[in-house]
């Protein structure tokens, strides 16, 4: 049996869904898939972790208090977790807090990581990960006696495999860091996490200014669909930089990307080139965006976003 | 303060990438500073400017070509560069390493500064490395930073909008966002005068840097292929806006 560690993040008390594709894609006929929970609530996390899968749920406390936020004592603790239960593969989820937290132990065990990628295979020790803004796919070996791996969200779907999960628990002790916690600060509403929604719609030079990006966060509304934007329209200052898609934004993997009045540079491709389906909608039938995605209509966002929102709203009023 | 800077020279993004071999790119094509290392320099300058008698350094590993590279830096505000050539492509362990030597020969930092990724390897991890190297705390993805009674006080973003503020011992290691500064375009004067800036070289070959067992390599890169066949929706927009519908829901499933 080879022990895979899995790192899974709790997002307002919950399992966040993009972990079970981390799971899923951790599975093996000899896997032991050990899941770390950190300062997390077993009796409510249990069943969704065995639903997909998990062997073993390590319950993972500090002596010192608090797990939940230092980054520093949160990494120690886990590198500890590999140490004590001999664990030599961890995998998670490469979110903005994965990516920090597989960092900081990757670094601490002085073992290989590949942070972001779209496929891993556990036995062989390689990963696929998109380099140069998106344009390659790269296979990378890594050696040595641990590997780390980060997925990108959604790029695995979650499929259930039921089972029975044991719970061990561990005390871990944090060492200073150097590093301390002060707070999170919201900046922008509870907004959807680009990266975790099924649907995005975004805008850029086309919504023309602030006021008009109101049009498409109604639409967004209408299906939990979160709202992104070209680096154009964050440096005109109409919505602000987390909203930006793209090589020097985010990266994301939704179903659907619903693109308005963006022309589809590669820069923003390099962000959101791995949706499943790409819409676009833009005035222009010789904008890149019409060649690089799944369906476009060549016409004024103003005249079809609105309708769409409204034919949406309709929609779901019939359903319900 | 000694504040140092690491630079890495990469492929414009908007060039067309090759690629050669199994594992290589056509190097052929335009270079430039690392999009998020231009945020870590303008940082770097604006914190030199509120200390008396600060030095901003910039160090990169790279093949001599990422001379040119470390001359943006130093157009951008760098008082002077160290080069730690190689023609070796390291991976961040190695790389970690090496900037760990050519600082610590250097005299040591009070404060280094990095981008958060790098736009070629979007490896995300060397700045992590680094600081466990010489065992000082780090931060990356930062959006905000100041420094505050010997502390660095950083915001780090987050998911959805929201940024986590810490507070790090000096020295330490910054990972620059995007959101951190606005890099302003060099002057003229500013170029000519990097030119007559110091650039020190060194050998990766000749650093004495720690082994470790771990290590990465591109085994093979692949042209990321568009399959998409793009189908235009044609109509007035109400016929748009219901096929975007169907779309939604029969293909994608998502309503
Ligand atoms: C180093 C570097 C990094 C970058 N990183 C990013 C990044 O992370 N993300 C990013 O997005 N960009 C990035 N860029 C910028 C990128 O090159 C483009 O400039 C940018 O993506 C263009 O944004 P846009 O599509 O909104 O604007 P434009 O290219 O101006 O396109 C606007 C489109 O809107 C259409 N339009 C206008 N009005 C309407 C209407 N009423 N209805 C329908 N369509 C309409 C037009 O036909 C046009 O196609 C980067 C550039 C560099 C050099």
């Amino acid at each position: 049996m080879e022990k895979i560690g899995l790192l899974i993040e709790i997002k307002d008390g919950e399992v966040k869904p993009a972990n079970l594709g981390v799971l899923t894609a951790a599975r093996g006929a000899d896997h032991d898939l050990h899941v770390f929970l950190l300062d997390g609530d077993v009796k409510r996390h249990r069943a969704v972790l065995e639903n997909f899968g998990a062997h073993k749920i390590v319950d993972i406390r500090c002596e010192e208090g608090a797990l939940t936020d230092n980054p520093a004592c949160r990494a120690a603790a886990v590198v500890e977790a590999m140490e004590h239960f001999d664990i030599h593969t961890l995998a998670g989820l490469a979110s903005a807090r994965g990516k920090d937290l597989l960092a900081r132990i990757a670094a601490g065990l002085g073992a290989p990581l590949v942070l972001d990628c779209i496929r891993f295979d556990l036995a062989a020790h390689t990963a696929e990960k998109s380099q140069y803004s998106g344009k390659t796919i790269a296979r990378i070996q890594l050696r040595g006696s641990h590997a780390i791996y980060g997925l990108r969200p959604k790029a695995v779907e979650a499929q259930p495999a039921p089972g029975r999960a044991e719970v061990v628990s561990l005390t871990a002790t944090c060492p200073a860091s150097g590093l301390e916690f002060i707070q999170i600060r919201q900046q922008t509403g509870d907004a959807i996490d680009l990266t975790e929604a099924d649907v995005i719609i975004s805008g850029g030079r086309g919504m023309k200014d602030a006021q008009n990006f109101k049009i498409l966060f109604e639409c967004a509304a209408t299906m939990g669909a979160a709202v992104g934007a070209s680096r154009v329209a964050v440096e005109a200052g109409w919505v602000p930089y987390s909203m930006q898609v793209g090589q020097t934004g985010a990266t994301v993997s939704p179903k659907v990307y619903l693109a308005c009045g963006i022309s589809g540079s590669v820069q923003h491709f390099a962000g959101m080139k791995t949706a499943r389906t790409i819409i676009a909608v833009n005035q222009d039938p010789d904008a890149a965006i019409t060649r690089t995605c799944d369906y476009f209509a060549v016409a004024d966002l103003f005249d079809i976003i609105p309708r769409l929102t409204r034919r949406l709203r309709q929609v779901q009023k019939l359903e319900r | 303060m000694n504040i140092y800077v690491c630079i890495k020279h990469v492929p414009d993004s908007a060039a067309r990438i090759k690629i050669v071999e199994p594992n290589r790119i056509d190097e052929s094509v335009t270079f430039i500073i690392n999009p998020y290392d231009e945020n870590a320099v303008e940082e770097a300058v604006q914190l030199k400017k509120q200390i008396d008698g600060s030095e901003v350094i910039a160090v990169a590993l790279g093949p001599c070509a990422a001379e040119n590279t470390l001359r943006s830096a130093l157009a951008m505000g760098a008082d002077r560069a160290i080069l730690i050539s190689t023609d070796s492509r390291p991976d961040s362990l190695v790389t970690a390493q090496a900037l760990k030597a050519a600082i610590e020969g250097d005299g040591g930092a009070s404060i280094i500064f990095t981008g958060k990724e790098s736009i070629d390897s979007e490896g995300f991890q060397t700045m992590y490395r680094l600081a466990v190297a010489l065992s000082i705390p780090v931060a990356s993805s930062v959006v905000a930073f100041s420094l505050e009674q010997g502390f660095a006080r950083v915001e780090c973003e987050m998911e959805a909008g929201a940024t986590a503020v810490m507070k790090m011992a000096l020295p330490c290691v910054i990972g620059a966002g995007k959101a951190l500064n606005q890099p302003g375009y060099p002057t003229l004067p500013a170029i000519m005068n990097a030119r007559k800036k110091k650039i020190e070289h060194l050998d990766l070959a000749d650093l004495d840097i720690k082994k470790f067992s771990g290590s990465m390599e591109v085994v093979e890169l692949k042209p990321a292929v568009e399959v998409r066949q793009a189908k235009e929706i044609k109509g007035p927009p109400d016929t748009v806006a219901e096929e975007i519908i169907r779309i939604l829901r029969e293909e994608a499933r998502v309503l």
